[in-house]
């Protein structure tokens, strides 16, 4: 009986790491960076942003968003055709193989609303970024004032 | 030794000369004070469009019309504070353009006029334009007076539906209207423009016919 248990956990553990890789999936292979949030005034709704970069060989979809601060994220992109500024809900983007996409001002971004508690800048706010497989993958965000242009990193101010 | 008459007739040339230099010089300043022989960088609007002129209520809640900008640049930009990424991303470059300028930069204002009268009160306008420049002033009036001065620039504006959580955005013109200090329509600068066109042209109507 004992050394029935003891031949049956390494299938076992196998069994759970082949799981938890399938789990990992197109979220495994991407990488973040400049991940940032231009915190506005009140209640107002704030933007996110990030790059991600997929070293993987399949192309990675990045689905949706979520964070236990913000009541609501959606992934939005903004165009600016004809001298006008719109702003439209999208169901997904794609991160190709061994590539970059951007979340950045003036396009794609994640739109988040109903802080709680209020976001203050220096914060660092967890989001989760949900692929198309399942895959999801945890990123700190770094809050910055309304008048930051970018991530900070490389800011002079 | 130049005789007597000679020297006279002589000083009255040099006389003469300094007055068609100060003539000249004078004509010449005047075109540079209307700006026709400039070079902007941005897309030059001067005489296309009317001058500044609106009735709206400044983020301090005080009625306000375009004359109480007079003597000041005014950079005309239409939005709304429940614009997560475009908005926020123009303030912030105007932001950017303004301490470029330097203290220069005092003699021009940034009108932010809200296209969302619904949800845009002066309060709200007062925290949101703070949040980005001191030289910013953020503009809400009643539906039709924003209508009134964004048909005035030949802009536009739709309050696209609902998305069902009471929601929603606003599409816009994404333009910068630039107007000198006498009120008068000068340049339009569009997303496509680098910043420093922005700066170069602001810096050339600042530097020009400064107000003593």
């Amino acid at each position: 009986m004992i050394i029935g248990t003891a031949r049956a956990l390494p299938l076992l553990a196998a069994g759970l790491l082949l799981a938890t890789a399938a789990h990992a999936g197109e979220a495994e292979h991407v990488r973040t960076s400049q991940a940032w949030i231009r915190l506005l005034p009140g209640d107002l709704p704030a933007g996110a942003y990030v790059t991600l970069e997929n070293t993987g060989d399949q192309p990675a979809t990045l689905r949706s968003a979520s964070s236990t601060r913000y009541g609501s994220v959606m992934l939005h992109k903004s165009s600016s055709e004809g001298g006008v500024s719109r702003m439209a809900m999208v169901d997904n983007l794609v991160i190709p193989a061994h590539g970059k996409a951007e979340l950045a001002p003036g396009g794609y971004h994640l739109m988040m609303s109903k802080a709680n508690p209020p976001v203050q800048v220096g914060d660092a706010v967890k989001l989760t970024l949900h692929f198309a497989d399942g895959s999801a993958l945890d990123t700190d965000f770094v809050t910055r004032p309304a008048n930051a242009t970018d991530a900070g990193d490389t800011h002079s101010h | 030794m130049i005789p007597f008459h000679l020297r006279m007739t002589l000083r009255r040339a040099g006389r003469l000369t300094l007055l068609f230099a100060l003539v000249f010089g004078a004509l010449l300043l005047g075109a540079c004070n209307r700006g026709d022989s400039i070079e902007w960088r941005l897309t030059n609007v001067s005489g296309h469009m009317p001058d500044l002129d609106f009735h709206l209520v400044d983020d301090q809640g005080k009625a306000v019309t375009g004359q109480d900008y007079r003597g000041k640049v005014v950079l005309l930009y239409f939005g709304y504070t429940h614009c997560p990424d475009v908005c926020p991303l123009t303030l912030a470059q105007l932001h950017v353009v303004m301490q470029r300028l330097g203290p220069l930069a005092d003699g021009a204002r940034i009108l932010f006029v809200s296209v969302d009268p619904a949800r845009d009160t002066p309060d709200i306008m007062h925290a949101y334009v703070n949040a980005f420049d001191p030289r910013a002033v953020g503009l809400s009036g009643t539906p039709r007076e924003i209508e009134a001065l964004s048909k005035r620039y030949r802009s536009a504006f739709t309050r696209e539906p609902d998305k069902g959580d009471g929601q929603y955005e606003v599409s816009h013109s994404s333009a910068i209207y630039v107007f000198d200090r006498d009120g008068k329509a000068r340049l339009l600068a569009t997303p496509a423009n680098p910043q420093d066109d922005l700066v170069h042209d602001l810096h050339l109507m600042l530097s020009l016919g400064n107000p003593t």
